[in-house]
């Protein structure tokens, strides 16, 4: 029951918040600040995820095989590689250094 | 990589990219993320969530950020206000995604709530490196549907097959996620304000992560954008 509550509530409010952005009105865009403000949110969430689901365990920070996978994501990056490709080198070299041991 | 930035177009007769091509990188993305609804399937059963409450989730959440931060926090016993707190605080960012998408994109009032639903990182990425909007709705629509479907199809084939596959983390699933963050990323750090902003809310994300409640550290990272334009805003 207690996961129904949850799995309830997580979907009308992840929902609320992709409307509400839809719908608030255009000329609030208008204004520079705001302009620049939505633009630089993504980055700043995109990266604080991205550093968390690497970087940790739980509410514990700790290095172990995903740091080399990401790692490898970033090369894959900078070399231009698809994004299936970036998201394969991840994974592999994630697999491999757990299999050596890492 | 798929999300370029976008050429700039010269505003000649010539009409934006083609169709093709924004289909090949929509379906780029949306092929790529949608598969990775496999580690989130695997990952819910693992975290003792029924098949019939993943596939749930992957057809109502519709966010993945927010679905593995729920299974997650259920896992180690949180209780659902909680849970769902986390989950909801990691999905604000889509309004942000929103506000931007909204004028890119022009949709009419009626159409707004069900487009509502696939406003996530990957069709505002796919949508912002379009040119002009005809290519934007182009591959927002092409993005959302191929990702939401296939993200619904792996979620359920992830939670049927998890006893088959055992420890996910063996196989490195575990890394697809911020992978996908960081793919997502790469081409929005173009100038120093946006790397600014990036290495201040990695450093704010990593280090509230101890001390607070599950998905409140991301969004003190948010801050980390009003931050640098304030700080920028006082040098000149």
């Amino acid at each position: 029951m207690n996961v129904w509550i949850a799995i309830g509530l997580t979907v009308v409010g992840c929902y609320a918040v992709k409307l509400a952005g839809l719908l608030v009105p255009a000329g609030a865009l208008e204004r520079p600040l705001v302009r620049r403000l939505s633009a630089l949110l993504p980055v700043a969430l995109l990266a604080a995820l991205t550093a968390q689901q690497t970087f940790s365990t739980g509410h514990e920070l700790v290095l172990d095989a995903r740091a080399a996978g990401l790692a490898a994501a970033a090369v894959a990056l900078l070399l231009r590689a698809p994004f299936l490709v970036v998201v394969g080198a991840a994974v592999v070299v994630t697999a491999g250094v757990r299999a050596l041991g890492g | 990589m798929v999300i370029r930035e976008a050429p700039v177009h010269d505003g000649g007769p010539t009409p934006g990219r083609p169709r093709a091509a924004v289909v090949r990188d929509a379906l780029g993305v949306g092929v790529a993320v949608g598969l990775s609804g496999f580690a989130f399937g695997v990952t819910a059963a693992g975290a003792g969530i029924s098949v019939l409450q993943a596939c749930v989730l992957s057809l109502l959440v519709f966010t993945g950020a927010s679905q593995f931060a729920l299974v997650g926090a259920l896992a180690a016993g949180g209780n659902p206000f909680t849970a769902a707190a986390g989950a909801f605080f990691l999905g604000t960012r889509n309004a942000f995604y929103g506000l931007r998408l909204s004028q890119l994109l022009a949709l009419p009032r009626a159409v707004r709530p069900f487009a509502a639903h696939w406003v996530i990182d990957e069709t505002t990425a796919v949508s912002l490196a379009q040119p002009d909007r005809k290519a934007a709705r182009l591959g927002f629509t092409v993005t959302g549907l191929s990702l939401y479907v296939l993200w619904n199809l792996t979620t359920l084939l992830g939670a049927l097959g998890a006893e088959a596959i055992g420890d996910t983390s063996a196989w490195g699933l575990d890394a697809a996620g911020p992978a996908v963050f960081l793919a997502l990323l790469a081409p929005m750090l173009k100038t120093s304000t946006e790397r600014a902003v990036a290495g201040l809310a990695l450093v704010l994300g990593l280090g509230f992560l101890p001390v607070l409640p599950s998905g409140v550290p991301v969004l003190i990272a948010a801050l980390a954008a009003p931050a640098v334009l304030w700080m920028k805003g006082r040098r000149s």
